[in-house]
């Protein structure tokens, strides 16, 4: 074992006090809902402060990187030896838990102030929690929350892929719970999916992908005899072995084993981060409240797919090495994930679901960044994201809950559009449609989120998400990737089109409905958290700067991009030298940002729409515009060729269940009842009652003859005692 | 011979004690025999060279057990030779129980091997004994030491008046 | 020492049979007592004789007397005083009429 500093023996608490407080507030603060918050909240700041002390103290000592810290116990006997189950710091852990940490952080306190009395409930059904203005299950939100925070902290700091994976179950479990939180919400339209059943479909999709990605564990584990990451990913010889020896599949031929593990593995990551086809169930997932939309589905737990990728690399790579490998599907996925989901942001009218898409499409960004080698790049795309993406999940959670407010306001002074039938017309609070204007009445809100959405467009030198993505954008050029090149350039254009679409719709010209005009700025339980991530939204990107880059090179740190390629250098197989600085790429990616942007405010920023007025892409697009708007009619494939074929299934199984298995159990039953009548007449009656009766009788008779010596009479008991004595004494010589 | 003849001496009269403790009809008597037959045993004791338990002897069952057993009859009063009968209807075998039990264990005893070994006493006994009880033995002397003290509670407790 | 041993184990084992008759045949309780005493008494008598005669130097068999003094001094004590709360309530305590235990 190598020297290293103490705090790193406080790697393994990191994950504890958010656990804690999970208990905790089940257990027993569950009825006091501000105490309730407090202690999730003082617990994230505990594991925040963990955290960043274990990711500076690696920072501050980057020669840590050729000894990752392992510190483990064993925990379960194996054939050979212990499985053990421990804490690993490695630059990918201590760069994660840097975000992770912070991330987390401003979540909860975000969410203390988002978790209001929520708009689909009747106050008159819960008086009194209307009245303190809180939800009705605000605790249950926060032990969720914390229980999520012990995931995602846990699947960072893990040292083994089972440990990790029993994390990346716990989260998909929180995704689940949190996605439909507000169960008994429904919708007008019988169409729009519920929340529960949002939850549901995230739950079940991602299935399938843990299944996958759990017969990869199996395989690897059969093959390594260990899931720790050190001890496989640095040993070349077993990643020599592994590629080259194969296994013969039905239809796909023979494969290597690093190749079936790898693809298995990565399944696990397409269905937690929603890459295709496994991507339906994320824009869905916005039913569940913003924070945890921010949280779970931008930030972190989508972000553990690429994690996950990250940490395999050195797999992925051996894969790849002899053979076609592994990683051209994940550079395919990837890129045409990044693409497909830019192409749906564009027609999408909710202002979550746009943002919903644009994580896929990044997430996509990543994968395909790994698929072409750029190893560093995906890394620092992932944590630059998790800032701005957060941040713009948390804006547009603050610009709904405005509106919301405002159409309240509205609705109890009279002067909107009530109607006089006594039910209220259903009102889409996140519909962009319905906004406008909104700079003015939330600024704190707009200019943050404005800054997030420079970073996600990709807004030259000065935001993080230019450099990250021009990292990704670099490497695709330099490697010769052209189509994946050409795939994310004109995915980067997407994305600052719909990303400034969204912001003219929503905080520029006039407010197109009574509730926007009437929308307040948030609490500042609510903004603080927004002002502190667009902080490292625009200024993240500056420790993550090429060396060789004209002038920003000069004055930027490439420290994190180099501490990066340094922990990459220690694993066998892994390539990550630095991308050569070429022009032409660089340019070619800030000319389609910048005319992304531009086109935006030509379509919507120029000439605001008015009330009312639709969509001018549709008019221009056409039927093109439906199919996007329609996501691809991908959940409609689904239902076709899943959902349908299943229900019938199950409805077939149902009828022969009742038909032929019900009267096969009423005859065999019905045998039964005659056996056991014949039985009971001819048998049970006269045989086994008759044993039963002289066995009754017997005990009878005993017990008679032998109360005969029970006097209750102490001296009688003791004059038996002593001829019993005298007997066994007697037996004595006898011997 | 002076030592046998002491012996069968005290012995013949402890036992004579000892049968009228357990015959005499008159509770009172019956006491009265019972703290000779403690005395002999004491006598005894003395013989054979156990000095301090003879004195023991006589302070605990004469001093303390035979008195105490005085009050016990004196406070259950009407029982003193008033009863129907002193033996209850299994007294013939009760004796020859009793009878037989004495012959078995004489026979016994008689019939086993025993190691004599003739030394003298050593001469700070009582020493040795005060050492063992806190040495030794001090773990059972402080078992028996609760004893008592249970035993006293348990005394008041159950003889008090409710 | 010209007693020999057998002649203490022989009024031993007489003194524990007279007491022996006097627990099963008295029918007062402080007289079946009084028999448990005079067993206990015959057990010391054969302790101190094995004492004597077999391991004079070894003083641990007049501590084990020590001990039967006490026990016997906790029996006498526990023993009367359930005989007196016995008494107060049945105004009786003859031992053939306490069949309690018989239901």
């Amino acid at each position: 074992m190598h020297d290293y500093p103490f705090v790193f023996n406080l790697t393994w608490l990191i994950p504890l006090p958010t656990a804690l407080a999970f208990f905790a507030i089940i257990l027993f603060t569950n009825p006091k809902k501000r105490l309730s918050s407090n202690v999730a909240i003082a617990a994230v700041v505990v594991a925040w402060i963990l955290s960043w002390a274990v990711a500076f103290a690696f920072f501050l000592k980057p020669e840590l990187v050729e000894e990752p810290i392992n510190i483990a116990v064993p925990w379960l006997p194996i054939a050979d030896g212990y499985f053990s189950m421990g804490v690993a710091v490695d630059a990918v852990t201590a760069g994660m838990l840097f975000m992770v940490g912070f991330v987390l952080t401003m979540i909860f306190i975000y969410s203390s102030g988002y978790m209001t009395f929520p708009g689909h409930l009747d106050p008159e059904q819960f008086p009194e929690v209307a009245k303190e203005g809180l939800d009705p299950r605000y605790s249950r939100f926060f032990a969720y929350i914390s229980l999520f925070a012990t995931g995602m902290l846990g699947l960072v700091v893990a040292d083994n892929l089972l440990m990790l994976f029993i994390f990346w179950e716990i989260m998909g479990l929180c995704s689940y719970l949190l996605i439909g939180f507000w169960f008994e919400k429904t919708y007008p339209d019988p169409n729009q999916i519920t929340p529960k059943q949002a939850g549901l479909k995230a739950f079940l999709t991602t299935r399938v992908g843990d299944v996958l990605f759990m017969m990869g564990l199996i395989f690897l584990f059969i093959h390594a005899g260990t899931l720790n990451f050190q001890a496989i990913f640095k040993d070349a010889h077993f990643l020599e072995e592994l590629a080259t020896s194969t296994v013969t599949l039905p239809i796909f031929g023979a494969v290597s084993w690093a190749a079936l593990i790898s693809i298995l593995i990565f399944w696990g990551a397409i269905g937690k981060s929603a890459q295709f086809p496994l991507h339906v169930w994320l824009p869905d997932a916005m039913e569940g409240p913003t924070p945890v939309s921010a949280l779970i589905h931008a930030a972190t737990m989508v972000s553990a797919g690429v994690y996950l990728i990250v940490r395999m690399a050195p797999l992925f790579a051996a894969s790849s090495h002899a053979a076609t490998g592994a990683l051209p599907f994940v550079a395919f996925i990837g890129a045409f994930t990044a693409l497909f989901a830019a192409t749906i942001g564009v027609a999408q009218k909710d202002i979550k679901k746009v943002l919903a898409y644009s994580t896929i499409s990044q997430l996509g960004y990543m994968f395909a960044a790994l698929g072409i080698g750029a190893w560093v790049a995906a890394i620092i795309h992932l944590l630059v994201h998790a800032f701005f993406k957060a941040l713009l999940f948390l804006g547009s959670g603050s610009v709904i809950h405005g509106v919301e407010h405002g159409h309240h306001h509205v609705h109890e002074h009279g002067h909107g559009h009530d109607d006089e039938h006594g039910h209220e017309e259903y009102f889409d609070p996140q519909d962009m449609f319905n906004m406008g204007g909104l700079l003015k009445r939330m600024p704190i809100t707009g200019w943050t989120f404005i800054a997030g959405a420079l970073s996600l467009a990709a807004f030259p030198f000065i935001t993080a998400g230019f450099w990250s993505k021009d990292e990704i954008l670099a490497h695709a050029w330099d490697g010769g990737h052209m189509a994946v090149y050409w795939a994310l350039a004109i995915g980067a254009f997407l994305t600052a089109f719909y990303t400034f679409r969204q912001v003219f719709l929503t905080f520029f010209g006039e407010p197109r409905t009574e509730a926007a005009a009437h929308a307040p700025e948030s609490v500042r339980a609510m903004t603080w958290p927004l002002v502190a991530l667009a902080f490292f939204a625009i200024f993240g990107g500056f420790v993550a700067v090429p060396k060789e880059f004209p002038i920003f090179g000069k004055i930027a740190s490439d420290f994190m991009l180099h501490l990066m390629e340094m922990q990459g250098e220690i694993y066998p197989f892994l390539e990550v030298e630095p991308a050569k600085f070429n022009w032409t790429p660089a340019l070619i990616s800030m000319v389609l940002a910048l005319s992304g942007i531009v086109l935006a405010w030509l379509v919507y920023g120029w000439k605001p729409l008015k009330a009312g007025q639709p969509d001018p892409l549709k008019r221009w697009l056409g039927p093109v515009y439906t199919v996007l708007e329609k996501k691809y009619y991908f959940d409609e494939l689904y239902h076709l060729i899943a959902v349908r074929p299943t229900l019938w299934l199950a409805s077939f199984f149902a009828r022969f269940d009742r038909g032929v298995i019900d009267r096969i159990v009423n005859w065999v039953g019905a045998f039964g009842r005659w056996l056991a009548a014949a039985l009971r007449k001819w048998f049970d009656e006269r045989f086994i009652d008759g044993v039963v009766n002289i066995v009754g009788m017997a005990t009878t008779w005993t017990g008679a003859a032998v109360r005969l010596i029970q006097t209750g009479q102490v001296q009688t008991y003791l004059l038996i005692l002593l001829l019993s004595v005298a007997v066994l004494l007697l037996l004595i010589p006898l011997r | 011979m002076v030592g046998q003849v002491l012996f069968i001496l005290v012995a013949a009269i402890t036992l004579l004690m000892a049968l009228g403790a357990v015959v005499a009809k008159n509770l009172f008597h019956a006491a009265l025999f019972l703290v000779g037959v403690f005395f002999g045993i004491a006598v005894l004791f003395i013989l054979l060279d156990a000095e301090f338990l003879g004195v023991a002897q006589i302070v605990i069952y004469i001093g303390a057990i035979a008195t105490l057993i005085v009050f016990a009859i004196m406070l259950s009063k009407n029982v003193m030779g008033k009863e129907a009968g002193a033996y209850n209807r299994n007294w013939y075998a009760a004796m020859a129980g009793a009878v037989f039990l004495f012959l078995l264990l004489a026979w016994l005893l008689l019939k086993a091997p025993f190691q004599m070994v003739s030394a003298d006493v050593p001469a700070d006994a009582i020493t040795q004994i005060g050492q063992g009880l806190v040495g030794t033995y001090v773990v059972p002397f402080e078992v028996a030491s609760v004893l008592l003290l249970v035993a006293l509670v348990g005394a008041i407790m159950l003889a008090r008046e409710r | 020492m010209t007693v020999p041993l057998s002649w203490y184990l022989i009024f031993a084992t007489a003194l524990f049979s007279i007491g022996f008759f006097g627990v099963l045949a008295r029918r007062n309780a402080i007289a079946v007592l009084m028999g448990v005493e005079l067993m206990l008494n015959a057990v010391n008598v054969n302790l101190v004789a094995f004492w004597r005669y077999l391991t004079p130097t070894d003083l641990s068999g007049q501590i084990f007397v020590v001990f039967v003094f006490a026990v016997a001094a906790a029996e006498a004590a526990v023993g009367l005083a359930l005989m007196i709360s016995i008494y107060r309530t049945r105004k009786s305590i003859n031992v053939d009429e306490l069949n309690e235990l018989k239901l």
